[in-house]
C-alpha cells in the first residue's frame, strides 16, 4: 500500500513544484508576490480544454499552446498592473493587493464565460494506459505529469545556472539597479520572467486538469494556497527550494490522508509552513535572511 | 416616509450592520499596519471571537455583553500565545505565517465537535442591535484616536518608520508589536461576536484566506494613513457589490477592476488628506485666476 501512496505523492508533489516554480521565479526576479498566479494556472487549463474541444488539437500541441496563452496573460498582467507599480517604486503590499484584484477579475470572467460547473476533457483525449508493477498501479497520466514537470524544472535550472540569460536574471534578483548599470535590459527580462512564470503556471494547470479530469474557475485559489506554502517551505525565490518544497508537500499531504485523516489534508500545508517559519524564518533551504527593519 | 424606511431597513439592515463590522475589521488591521506589521491573522481572530460569543449565547444563559466581551478576550489570549514567537518575523514572512495560522484555525474549527464541525453553528439568536455596532465602533475609533497621540502611538510610528532606530531610541520593540497585535485581535474578535449575532449562522469557511485578504483590502483601499481611511474602505467595499448588483454575474470582475485601479492611481488609498488638501488648493487657485 505504501508504494502506491508514494507514487501518488510523487505525481501530486511534482505538480505542486511546477506551480510553485513560476511563483518563486517571479518573487526571486521581480520581488513581487503575484497572487494572480492561481488564476493564470486555471486559465491555462481552460485554454488546453478549448483547444482540444474546438480545434481538435492533439493533447501535446494543446498543452504547448496553453502555455503560450497563459504566458501572454502573464505578460499582459505584468504590463498593465505590475509595471506601473515598479515605475513608482510602490511598497510590496501594493502589487500583492493589485494582483488579488487581477485574480478576482479573471476568476469571475472565467465563471461568466465558461460556467461555474466542472468541465471535462472529451472522452478519448486523456491516455488511458496504465501499468502494474507488483502491487503498484501507475497511470500514463501520472508518468506524463512527473516527466513533464521534471523536464520543465530541469530546463529552468539549467537556464538559470548555466546561461548568460540566467546570469542576467540572477543579477537582477540581486539588485535591479546594479544590473541596469551593467547594461542588462532589466525591463525586458522582467517581461520575459512574467511570461515564463505564467507559462509554467499554465502547464501545471493543464496537468492538474488532466489528472483530475475536472476543470473549474475555482481551481486556482486552493492551488495558490499550496503554492504559497511551498515557496515558504523551500525559501522564497529559491528554485531548488520550490522543487523540494513541492515534493515535500505532496508527500506530506498524501501520507496524512493515508495514515492520519483526510480531514486534516488542508491543514498540512499551512501547519507545516507555520512550524517551519517559527523555527527557520527563511524556509527549510533559504539563506538566513538579513533583517530589514 | 416611515413606511419607506421600514421597507428599506427590513431589506438592507444586514448591509448596514456589515458596514459597521467591516469598518471595525479594517481598523483592526490598520492598527497592526500602523506598527509596521503586515499581519493577516485578523480573519482568524474574528472567527475565534464569533465562535466564542455564539457558543456562550447558545450554551449558557449569560447575557449578550458577557458573550461579546469573551469574544474579544479569547482572541487576545490566542494572540499573546502565537504573537510572542511569530512577531519576530518581518514583512512578507509575517504575512505568510499569520495566513498559515489562520488556515490552521479554520481546519481545527472544521474538525472539532463543539464548534459544529463543517455544519458550523446555526440558529444563533439575533441579539445585535444597530446601536451596539455604532457604539463599539465609536469607542474603537475614540480609543485608537487617543492612542495615536499617546506615547504608545508614537512608539508604533517609530517602529513603522525604522525598527532599528526605534530600538536604539529605547523603544521596547517586541512589547509594542505584541500590544498592537493583541489590540488588533480584540477589535477583530468583537467584530466577529457582533457579526455572529445578526447573521444567524456561522461556519469555519467564513474566516478563511479570502476573508483575511478582504480585510486587508478594505484597509488599503480606504487608506491607512489615518483612522478615516479604513472606515471609508470598509464602507465602500461593503456597498460596492450591492451597488454593482445590476451587473449580475460580472460584478466581481468589476470589483476586482476597481481594486486594481485604486492601487494604481490612488496609492495612498481613497482617503489621503494630503491629496485632498492639494485638490482644494488647486480648485481655489483656479477660481481666483
Amino acid at each position: 500500500m505504501l508504494e502506491q501512496q508514494l507514487i501518488n505523492a510523487l505525481s501530486l508533489g511534482s505538480v505542486y513544484a511546477l506551480f510553485a516554480l513560476g511563483f518563486t521565479l517571479v518573487f526571486g526576479v521581480l520581488g513581487v508576490i503575484n497572487l494572480s498566479h492561481g488564476a493564470i494556472f486555471m486559465l491555462g487549463s481552460y485554454a488546453a480544454l478549448l483547444l482540444v474541444q474546438q480545434l481538435a488539437l492533439p493533447l501535446w500541441l494543446a498543452m504547448l499552446a496553453a502555455m503560450v496563452v497563459s504566458g501572454l496573460i502573464g505578460l499582459i498582467v505584468d504590463y498593465l498592473v505590475l509595471k506601473p507599480l515598479r515605475a513608482r517604486n510602490a511598497p510590496h503590499l501594493s502589487p500583492m493587493i493589485a494582483t488579488i484584484g487581477v485574480a478576482i477579475m479573471l476568476t469571475n470572467l472565467a465563471q461568466g464565460l465558461f460556467g461555474a460547473e466542472n468541465k471535462r476533457f472529451p472522452a478519448g483525449t486523456i491516455p488511458e494506459q496504465s501499468m502494474t508493477l507488483g502491487n503498484v498501479h501507475i497511470t500514463a497520466v501520472q508518468i506524463g505529469i512527473v516527466a513533464i514537470s521534471f523536464a520543465l524544472m530541469m530546463v529552468l535550472l539549467v537556464v538559470m545556472r548555466r546561461t548568460q540569460l540566467g546570469r542576467a536574471l540572477r543579477a537582477i534578483a540581486e539588485s535591479p539597479k546594479a544590473a541596469y548599470l551593467l547594461g542588462i535590459n532589466v525591463e525586458g527580462l522582467f517581461y520575459l520572467t512574467s511570461f515564463a512564470a505564467a507559462a509554467l503556471g499554465g502547464a501545471a494547470g493543464v496537468l492538474v486538469g488532466l489528472s483530475f479530469n475536472a476543470i473549474s474557475p475555482f481551481m486556482g485559489q486552493p492551488m495558490l494556497h499550496k503554492g504559497i506554502a511551498v515557496i515558504i517551505l523551500g525559501g522564497m525565490g529559491d528554485i531548488r527550494g520550490a522543487l523540494i518544497g513541492g515534493l515535500f508537500l505532496g508527500f506530506a499531504e498524501v501520507l496524512t490522508v493515508a495514515y492520519v485523516s483526510s480531514d486534516f489534508r488542508d491543514a498540512v500545508a499551512f501547519g507545516l509552513l507555520f512550524l517551519i517559519l517559527l523555527v527557520r524564518p527563511s524556509g527549510m533551504f533559504g539563506k538566513v535572511l538579513e533583517r530589514k527593519a | 416616509m416611515l413606511e419607506w424606511w421600514d421597507g428599506f431597513w427590513a431589506t438592507y439592515n444586514t448591509v448596514v450592520f456589515s458596514i459597521g463590522v467591516n469598518a471595525m475589521l479594517a481598523l483592526s488591521i490598520y492598527l497592526t499596519l500602523s506598527c509596521g506589521l503586515l499581519s493577516l491573522a485578523n480573519a482568524a481572530f474574528m472567527g475565534i471571537g464569533a465562535y466564542t460569543a455564539a457558543m456562550i449565547t447558545m450554551n449558557s444563559g449569560l447575557p449578550f455583553p458577557v458573550a461579546l466581551i469573551a469574544g474579544g478576550m479569547l482572541p487576545a489570549l490566542v494572540a499573546v500565545v502565537i504573537g510572542i514567537p511569530t512577531l519576530r518575523l518581518s514583512g512578507v514572512y509575517l504575512a505568510m505565517a499569520t495566513l498559515g495560522f489562520g488556515e490552521v484555525v479554520r481546519v481545527i474549527v472544521l474538525n472539532l465537535e463543539i464548534t459544529g464541525g463543517p455544519m458550523g453553528i446555526n440558529g444563533i439568536p439575533q441579539k445585535t442591535e444597530w446601536w451596539h455596532i455604532l457604539l463599539i465602533l465609536l469607542v474603537t475609533l475614540y480609543v485608537l484616536a487617543r492612542l495615536r497621540r499617546s506615547k504608545v502611538g508614537r512608539a508604533f510610528e517609530a517602529i513603522k518608520a525604522d525598527e532599528v532606530a526605534a530600538r536604539l531610541m529605547g523603544v521596547n520593540v517586541p512589547r509594542y508589536k505584541l500590544l498592537a497585535f493583541v489590540l488588533g485581535a480584540v477589535i477583530a474578535g468583537l467584530a466577529g461576536g457582533l457579526n455572529a449575532h445578526y447573521t444567524f449562522t456561522i461556519g469555519a469557511n467564513n474566516y478563511a484566506f479570502e476573508n483575511a485578504v478582504d480585510i486587508l483590502t478594505m484597509a488599503v483601499f480606504g487608506g491607512t494613513s489615518n483612522l478615516v481611511g479604513p472606515v471609508i474602505g470598509g464602507t465602500v467595499l461593503t456597498l460596492l457589490p450591492e451597488l454593482l448588483r445590476g451587473l449580475n454575474q460580472y460584478r466581481l470582475a468589476v470589483n476586482g477592476l476597481i481594486l486594481i485601479l485604486v492601487i494604481l492611481y490612488l496609492p495612498k488609498g481613497m482617503w489621503d488628506p494630503r491629496r485632498i488638501r492639494a485638490f482644494w488648493k488647486r480648485t481655489k487657485a483656479g477660481k481666483i485666476a
